[in-house]
């Protein structure tokens, strides 16, 4: 997979945590929490659903590598090789 | 026998629109189904049936906006002839259904006759008393504008007066531009608000509570568990406002204007949920005094997955006994909230801050939150809701007796 493949990814399942925010509004560099409005909970059903889908199992410490579209592009690239 | 009514999602609310039936004639229902989705202010709601039978008739088309109170369907119990169940020709709003399956919004309260009694006016209308022409000085200006004939209209409101909304029903074609969901939702916020400070004589007692032994429990219990079983220390703090809710049935119920304080026997804390671009919902998380943490939490998930779909039930709407509001684990540090008729606490919740705090005679570092609790004065005093936070800070820093 590549990292556009990551991306893509991680673009739909923080859609579908969140139905009220559009795909094409997301910036790379958003914060999901302090731009995007996205809760604690929200936040573990985005993880929850990556999980599920990539089978990476990210840590609760590991969290705000997935705070942007762009971090968690990398992070998710480098966990998932 | 029965007719499936209309339900009140809420004391503000008059009328609600029928979007969806997710059952047909000839279908076995039992007692809490979701049989329909009608449309509020506060987004769509899945309608429960309270009773066992077989649904023999849809009354009601779908989106059409119609008073509490209104038929939408007959049930049968087994056994039963159709005709007994058949409302008064003309079904509308002036006939005050027989036996209304919906639950009113009530609370589950100590006598079980409670929760089976028809709905308070104006969710049952009644018929207008023989020349005593009762209509709101609004509904009047606009009947007058309109050109309807107030005297010839049947109020929905209490004592059958005519409200606003029933002029505006009987002038099709003449109706305003339709409010975006938003402005909806704004305005029954804005109704459910001003009730409580208006009629709730309101006080506030706060304590900072040590949050590290939850964090670092949780800490613990989630680095061994998969992303679908961690736990938030929201749960953990909804949790122990129900264990602390269960030692105080002064905090946990309904005012009804008509009884005064009715404690509730169950345990259904609220849990209020921001919406993106505005907007809150406090669905209940029912029956929680039975459930473990992780069932808590499980509990939790779902109530929000759904409050973004749009999908709570009307049980979750009217029958929570407290509420629960958080501002998250980031941002202010102190909350003091308004209670959400016609419950009588809220328990408002700050972020945890990093603090410098006195630990067996030493000055350490810890994260604390304040918990400001929403009393109503009419129902508690303060030294019981004293008692309720000792209560709610002993179950916080003993989560491993969740």
């Amino acid at each position: 997979m590549t990292s556009t493949d990551y991306k893509s990814i991680f673009l739909e399942e923080l859609v579908r945590v969140a139905p009220d925010i559009e795909a094409a509004d997301i910036g790379d560099d958003d914060h999901i929490q302090d731009d995007l409005d996205l809760d604690s909970m929200d936040v573990l059903n985005l993880v929850t659903a990556l999980h599920e889908r990539l089978g990476i199992d990210i840590p609760e410490r590991d969290y705000p590598e997935i705070s942007t579209v762009n971090r968690a592009e990398a992070y998710l690239s480098r966990r998932g090789s | 026998m029965g007719v499936f009514v209309m339900p009140s999602l809420g004391a503000d609310m008059e009328a609600g629109k029928l979007v969806e039936w997710l059952v047909k004639p000839g279908d076995t229902v039992h007692r809490g189904d979701v049989v329909a989705v009608v449309e509020t202010q506060k987004g769509a709601i899945e309608i429960e049936v309270f009773e066992e039978g077989t649904v023999t008739e849809l009354l009601a088309e779908l989106g059409r906006e119609l008073p509490v109170g209104t038929p939408l369907a007959i049930v049968l119990a087994d056994g039963e002839a159709a005709s007994e169940a058949r409302p008064a020709a003309a079904p509308g709003p002036a006939h005050a259904a027989p036996e209304p399956l919906t639950k009113p919004e009530l609370p589950q309260v100590r006598e079980p006759r409670q929760a089976i009694e028809p709905p308070k006016a104006p969710a049952a209308p009644m018929r207008r008393a023989p020349g005593a022409l009762r209509a709101s000085p609004a509904a009047r200006q606009l009947a007058e504008k309109l050109g309807v004939d107030v005297a010839s209209l049947t109020g929905s409101g209490p004592g059958g007066a005519i409200l606003l909304a029933d002029v505006e029903h009987a002038a099709p074609g003449q109706s305003e531009a339709k409010a975006s969901p938003m402005e909806e939702m704004r305005k029954a916020i804005a109704a459910a608000m001003t009730r409580a400070k208006r009629t709730i004589p309101h006080f506030y007692i706060s304590e900072t509570i040590d949050v590290d032994p939850a964090i670092s429990f949780l800490e613990k219990v989630n680095a061994d568990r998969p992303p679908a079983e961690r736990i938030l220390l929201g749960a953990l703090f909804v949790r122990a406002a129900t264990r602390a809710a269960i030692k105080s049935p002064v905090m946990n119920g309904h005012y009804l204007d008509e009884r005064g304080f009715v404690p509730s026997e169950g345990v259904n804390p609220g849990v209020a949920i921001a919406l993106r671009g505005g907007g809150l919902v406090a669905p209940a998380l029912m029956n929680a005094g039975a459930m473990t943490l992780e069932e808590t939490m499980a509990g939790m998930r779902d109530l929000v997955a759904r409050a973004r779909a749009g999908r709570l039930r009307a049980s979750e709407m009217t029958q929570g006994t407290i509420t629960v509001s958080s501002l998250g684990e980031s941002g202010a540090e102190a909350m003091t909230g308004v209670i959400f008729p016609p419950q009588v606490a809220l328990i408002g919740l700050g972020a945890p801050h990093l603090r410098p705090w006195v630990v067996a005679g030493e000055i350490i570092p810890r994260h604390v939150v304040t918990v400001t609790v929403s009393a109503d004065h009419r129902v508690s005093d303060g030294r019981q809701v004293a008692r309720f936070i000792a209560a709610f800070e002993n179950a916080i820093q003993t989560p491993e007796e969740q």
